[in-house]
């Protein structure tokens, strides 16, 4: 069976400068992975990568979502094709309902794999329901999108993209920054929700705390752009007993 | 390639083939002599069967114009306008005298059709959906074809609430009292260059009179076509809400493609009474000419309203995507006590668009408020001006203005300004302004794309965000509509 993500020997640079050195890693369908790593060692830049920011450029290597190679799909079919990165730091579009935000996104996805557009109904009715479980006001969603949220809601909006367009690979970076800990139980509550035997989810975080509530099957080191170390979830504990002192003079 | 320097590329391939009116209607046209003189003018006035006062006031203006000389001060550049090399009077051979819609020729019908104009009573506008069981709304339409009115509809109808709807030509004749009572009261004719120009050579346009306490039933609205080459287009528009009405208008324009420029100097007149409202809406598509600046319309314009009596309220909305030069203040003056005066405006320019435009609120009476909301987005190597006056008379005791003026910048070979004159004069005023220019987000466009929007649509969606909260003072059913020219204008993402 392919792999979900399959990233081979992956190198990428930012305005010139390597930041990905060599990176190697490989998610299948049902399996969580969470990558973890000091700050500095590349793992925002990974997401940005695979869902190919502009200013991010591929040098060397391979990435491929579902046997299809990343690097030949601009954003949006990227995206089309089942890729979701839920944003460390949301953007705001103002003056676009969320709600109006929503639709543009699911049907721009459906009609791009040829699929029919959803009913407004349905598409309210399944917000609702998503709403509940993230516990979000529907007020929320007449809002313009995350403009005004707080970090917390911001989050939670960013969840619930994700819950209503069903992606097959899952990038969450840095999820759990700005939240406490009750957010923090939603958000994970509605990840956790997406886990299932055709996605695949990769967490990407600094800190053991999100991985408390979302379990990972998987657990990278990254420092200095590559995967350094690999091992279950008892890696992330091991990592808040010891820090990440020795990957980053082993690294270098 | 970043996503807004695609979007840039875009934008410059799509330029003008995108516009989809360009089309020419091949018809006979009856022209007057080539260039301007009293006898061109006096011809005119003949062909409209007008009274000796219009012919004189005509020619009262046509003299202090050649006293004239054109303005400078405006942000835009073009070559000198040879007065003379222009026909100031075209109109389709066919359209002899006024007539009912059987008799216009089809020909003219089809080129409305294409436009997506209802000239039938029983049709509504193309594009607009409502749900189910809700009654369609109605729109009265005169349709002015280069220099003269081709069809105006539901006239009967209005007529029978006391409504007066009728080319101005046509208004001359039939309500001459009243059009000698208020034409050039608000834009006198001594008014500026353009101006004077039109009082002298103004061929056709609409004339509404909304009788006292009467709220006009349906929509009107006024669609304006250049066809004919080298022509001018000088229409005069003169709207009078009596006391206690209402009204709500809307004016719509197109050219077809050419590579000479075409000169378009309008001049519209608002006069509300005591208590009455008129709410002016403009889409304004003229052909913007092609990519490399060539061809197009300059759209000269003087609109005014004046906010005669008192709690009267006069409301602009515009949505500017045409034209090769703008040069409108859509303005109001607030004369009568508590009067209230509305300005919105969408501008975009792209290609080698350049606009110069704003309004002018004067507040003269007391407890007078105004409310200007400006949005301009610049792309492509074009350049776009807001230039808005607030002013307040000593006596303009607690006059309140707030004006929000948003620049949105597409690329990195436009330009916005913004201008504003702020004049206060009675110590009681509170005027307010705020202003913000910003270029477009490639942070937000790459994360809408995350989110499966095409780069077209994204950017389609983030400007329309942007111009948001003036759309939503459009008649419903031109939203829908400026909605999407605006995407247009930007992408082609809409065929």
């Amino acid at each position: 069976m392919t792999a979900l993500l399959e990233i081979r020997d992956l190198k990428a640079e930012i305005a010139g400068k390597q930041i990905l050195n060599g990176y190697d890693l490989t998610v299948k369908a049902g399996e969580v992975h969470a990558i973890m790593g000091p700050n500095g060692s590349g793992k925002s830049t990974l997401s940005y990568v695979l869902s190919g920011r502009p200013g991010y450029k591929i040098t060397e290597g391979q990435a491929l979502l579902a046997g299809a190679d990343l690097s030949q799909m601009s954003v949006d079919e990227r995206a089309a094709a089942g890729l979701f990165l839920a944003f460390q730091y949301p953007l705001e579009v103002p003056g676009v309902a969320t709600m109006t935000f929503l639709r543009a996104a699911l049907n721009a996805q459906r009609k791009k794999r040829g699929e029919e557009e959803m009913s407004s109904p349905d598409l309210i009715k399944r917000v609702k329901e998503l709403a509940k479980i993230l516990d979000m006001d529907m007020e929320m969603l007449r809002r313009p999108v995350n403009v005004g949220f707080s970090g917390g809601e911001k989050k939670r909006a960013e969840t619930l993209q994700m819950m209503l367009l069903e992606p097959k690979l899952c990038i969450l970076d840095e999820t759990d920054s700005g939240l406490d800990i009750d957010a923090l139980k939603v958000v994970s509550n509605g990840v956790n929700q997406l886990r299932s035997k055709d996605r695949g989810i990769v967490v990407i975080t600094h800190y053991q705390r999100l991985l408390d509530y979302i379990t990972p099957d998987v657990v990278h080191v990254q420092s200095a752009g590559r995967i350094v170390r690999t091992g279950g979830k008892e890696l992330a504990l091991e990592l808040e007993e010891t820090g990440y002192a020795r990957y980053q003079s082993e690294a270098a | 390639m970043a996503a807004v320097q695609e979007t840039v590329e875009q934008v410059r391939r799509v330029g003008a083939d995108q516009y989809k009116y360009g089309f020419i209607t091949d018809i006979e046209s009856d022209l007057a002599p080539k260039g301007l003189s009293e006898e061109v003018i006096r011809f005119i006035s003949a062909k409209k069967d007008e009274p000796e006062w219009m012919l004189e006031w005509r020619l009262e203006a046509y003299r202090r114009w050649l006293t004239m000389t054109e303005p400078k001060w405006a942000r835009v550049d073009y070559p000198a306008i040879d007065y003379q090399d222009l026909y100031y009077y075209a109109a389709p051979k066919s359209t002899a005298g006024p007539k009912s819609l059987d008799e216009v020729d089809p020909e003219l019908l089809r080129t409305y059709e294409k436009l997506g104009i209802p000239l039938h009573e029983r049709e509504i506008l193309a594009g607009v959906e409502r749900p189910e069981g809700e009654e369609r709304p109605r729109v009265a339409v005169d349709a002015v074809f280069d220099s003269v009115s081709v069809a105006t509809t539901f006239k009967e109808e209005l007529k029978k609430v006391g409504v007066i709807f009728c080319p101005i030509s046509e208004a001359l004749r039939e309500h001459p009292e009243l059009v000698r009572k208020y034409l050039g009261t608000v834009v006198p004719t001594s008014d500026n260059y353009f101006a004077t120009l039109n009082s002298a050579v103004f061929s056709d346009g609409s004339f509404v009179y909304i009788p006292p306490g009467v709220r006009c039933p349906m929509e009107l609205s006024t669609y304006f076509r250049i066809n004919e080459k080298n022509t001018g287009q000088f229409e005069r528009t003169l709207i009078i809400a009596d006391k206690g009405s209402y009204v709500s208008y809307l004016e719509g324009c197109t050219a077809p493609k050419r590579d000479e420029n075409q000169l378009h100097a309008a001049v519209v007149e608002l006069v509300t009474l005591d208590d009455a409202e008129i709410k002016y809406s403009t889409v304004q598509n003229w052909y913007p000419g092609d990519e490399n600046g060539r061809g197009g319309i300059y759209n000269f314009v003087t609109k005014r309203g004046d906010c005669r009596g008192a709690n009267s309220k006069i409301s602009w909305t515009q949505v500017e995507t045409g034209s090769a030069i703008t040069w409108k203040y859509p303005s109001c003056v607030l004369r009568g006590d508590n009067s209230r005066g509305e300005f919105y405006s969408i501008a975009i320019s792209n290609g080698r668009q350049q606009v110069d435009s704003g309004t002018k609120m004067i507040h003269l009476g007391k407890g007078t408020t105004s409310r200007i909301i400006s949005k301009g987005i610049s792309a492509g190597r074009s350049s776009n001006a807001y230039r808005g006056l607030v002013s307040a008379h000593r006596k303009a005791e607690g006059a309140r203005n707030f004006t929000n003026c948003d620049s949105l910048l597409i690329g990195d070979a436009c330009s916005a300004h913004t201008i504003p004159y702020i004049e206060a004069k009675n110590p009681s005023c509170v005027f307010e302004h705020e202003a913000t220019t910003s270029k477009i987000s490639e942070d937000v466009l790459f994360y809408c794309m995350q989110r499966g929007l095409s780069q077209e649509d994204a950017t389609a969606l983030v400007v329309n965000g942007f111009v948001r909260d003036v759309l939503q003072q459009l008649p419903m059913e031109f939203a829908v509509e400026a909605q999407k020219l605006i995407s247009v204008s930007l992408e082609g993402s809409v065929g």
